[in-house]
């Protein structure tokens, strides 16, 4: 246990999951933590619209593979910090004409096995007799990302850190050994290669649907995963546009969103629409994450689409140039 | 060796001009779908298209909520032809292409007016009419539509100097669906320059529509959803550059061998 004269004093800005999860990584530390978010609480960025996949091999699909390499760790870290990380492995899906994005899917991607009409029937009974052939990717996980939010800050208050939700920080950041950054694309003054990526996604409760794992729908255009919460909601999500506009969804997103749905299975024609929410996702032009050192400021940006899958690895990270 | 090291750069481009400009290249690149702005630039470096296409989404058009990308497609130095991807009504077009004229400070659009939601087909009557209205308004219009001869008379007529056909539908990497359709096109308007726009799968279908005498190819998905996006863009660079040098070098004709015109020699008659 680190002596308390010898805490270093750090604070932490921004309440999204990479702010959260650094937070706790140092104050486990044993350092003197302090997160600040001016949004006036925990996840008023992207974090509160993301759809919680652990899906470290799913993601090679479009992501470069030390995006896989580097998120496996996390499934481990937040299985030792949630303690409803639901482990059911993803199943990716395709309707009969679009079989041949299943095929180029797996290619593109490891850890998986395929599986047929029986298979997809035992594990989604609900899906028993609509798709025929699918990849079942076991080692994958998901979260529910607003409780996790809640449940680090907890951790956090638990550890003795303290968080402050006000419009202005009411104390020097130069009083503090060390400032992580992890405010998105409000640091674009310090990370001027950061653009947005809007993300839009909805909440649905459909009573006559279970689902015990997250499922990708693959399409040419429109490809959406939905991920089961508690309580028959559904996490449809979620779009990708080079847009940094963060009004209200378009018409167009929510008709794309819910015939996925729909085509995933009529049952969701009946479902309730429950929320409506948009994203802005803070990305590099390679859409790879970035720990950067500016002598004792430490910047955590550019997660994209990443964020909970990547924050633990990058909070260690982080916290090992604070701590060596 | 490199194609372009062992030819001269101009034995491959086409006579015909878009609008006065000579294309540097007869590819013309997308830049939707790619894994990331950096594999797009990547693709760009390694294909080194004529002209970069880019769509232009409502979300980003409010506010310059999209200039971001738009500024990412700028610093690639490569001339760039907006597109009006994702409208339905000739009316949305329009609107769209004035967002691209003041963002992208160019005349230059390539219309889609798309008439089904499913196949994204052209509706050749908003096309039409759209185009009537952009040329009129001085816009440089290069039309998304099909390989029908009609309207492509009507394009013109409505101002367009350019015609894109399309190979086959977008995104569905088919190919030259309809090669008799596109090689009447080629024969009905031999001073207008014609580019095979959506359908591309393979670095050969980009070579087959060169071949047959068209001026340039368009292609985004086959490059920005393959598995290696920067090498298959470097693949159809090279494809672009056979299939133009071919048609140039007049190939032979294909002859049908099961129909014998000749008597065959040397072969005794067994009567």
């Amino acid at each position: 246990m680190v002596q308390s004269e010898n805490k270093q004093r750090i604070l932490v800005k921004g309440a999204g999951v990479a702010g959260l999860v650094t937070a706790v990584t140092l104050a486990e530390r044993g350092e003197n933590v302090t997160l600040y978010d001016k949004g006036g609480r925990i996840g008023a960025g992207a974090s509160w619209m993301a759809g919680g996949m652990l899906a470290p091999w799913c993601e090679a699909e479009s992501a470069p593979p030390e995006i896989t390499v580097k998120s496996i760790e996390s499934i481990a870290w937040w299985k030792e910090h949630l303690p409803d990380v639901v482990c059911g492995g993803s199943l990716v899906l395709a309707p009969a004409r679009d079989k041949g994005d299943l095929l180029q899917f797996g290619r593109k991607t490891s850890h998986f096995q395929e599986i047929g009409t029986e298979e997809i029937a035992h594990m989604e009974p609900d899906l028993a007799g609509r798709f025929h052939k699918g990849l079942f990717f076991p080692d994958e996980a998901h979260i529910n990302p607003r409780e996790a939010l809640y449940a680090l800050l907890e951790r956090l208050k638990g550890l003795g850190g303290q968080a402050i939700f006000e419009s202005v920080l009411p104390l020097e950041e130069s009083s503090f050994d060390w400032v992580v950054v992890c405010t998105g694309l409000d640091d674009r003054a310090q990370c001027p290669n950061l653009r947005g990526v809007r993300g839009e996604m909805l909440l649905l409760r459909c009573c006559d649907m279970t689902l015990h794992r997250s499922i990708r729908m693959l399409h040419p255009r429109i490809p959406i995963y939905i991920v089961p919460r508690d309580d028959h909601v559904f996490m449809v999500g979620a779009t990708m546009i080079e847009s940094e506009e963060s009004g209200g969804m378009s018409v167009r997103s929510i008709m794309e969103l819910l015939n996925a749905a729909w085509a995933l299975h009529p049952a969701f024609a009946e479902a309730e629409i429950l929320e409506m929410g948009v994203g802005v996702r803070p990305s590099y032009p390679d859409n790879i994450p970035r720990v950067v050192q500016n002598g004792r400021s430490i910047s955590i940006n550019g997660m994209y689409r990443h964020g909970f899958l990547l924050a633990p690895t990058l909070a260690r990270e982080a916290a090992e140039i604070i701590c060596s | 060796m490199a194609v372009s090291d062992s030819f001269s750069v101009d034995s491959f481009l086409s006579a015909r001009s878009f609008y006065g400009h000579t294309l540097t290249s007869p590819l013309m690149l997308g830049t939707a779908q790619y894994p990331s702005p950096d594999i797009l630039r990547q693709a760009v470096l390694a294909a080194k298209p004529g002209v970069v296409t880019v769509s232009l989404r409502r979300e980003g058009a409010r506010q310059r909520a999209g200039q971001a990308f738009w500024s990412l497609i700028q610093e690639l130095a490569v001339p760039v032809l907006p597109n009006t991807a994702g409208c339905y009504t000739a009316k949305e077009a329009i609107t769209t292409a004035h967002m691209a004229r003041e963002v992208f400070q160019t005349e230059w659009i390539k219309l889609e007016v798309i008439g089904e939601q499913d196949t994204l087909q052209p509706d050749v009557f908003g096309l039409v009419e759209a185009a009537r209205v952009l040329s009129q308004e001085g816009f440089k219009v290069f039309p998304y539509t099909t390989e029908d001869l009609v309207v492509a008379e009507k394009l013109l007529a409505a101002g367009c100097e350019v015609l894109m056909p399309w190979g086959a539908p977008i995104g569905s990497g088919k190919g030259l669906n309809n090669l008799f359709g596109l090689r009447a096109m080629r024969a009905h308007f031999p001073d207008i320059p014609l580019v095979v726009d959506a359908g591309v799968g393979v670095p050969s279908h980009a070579a087959q529509a060169l071949e047959l005498g068209y001026d340039a190819v368009l292609i985004n998905t086959a490059v920005a959803r393959a598995g290696d996006p920067v090498s298959i863009a470097r693949a159809f660079s090279l494809a672009v550059q056979a299939g133009a040098l071919a048609y140039k070098a007049d190939p032979i004709e294909s002859r049908d061998m099961a129909t014998p015109s000749t008597p065959v020699v040397g072969k005794p008659f067994l009567e």
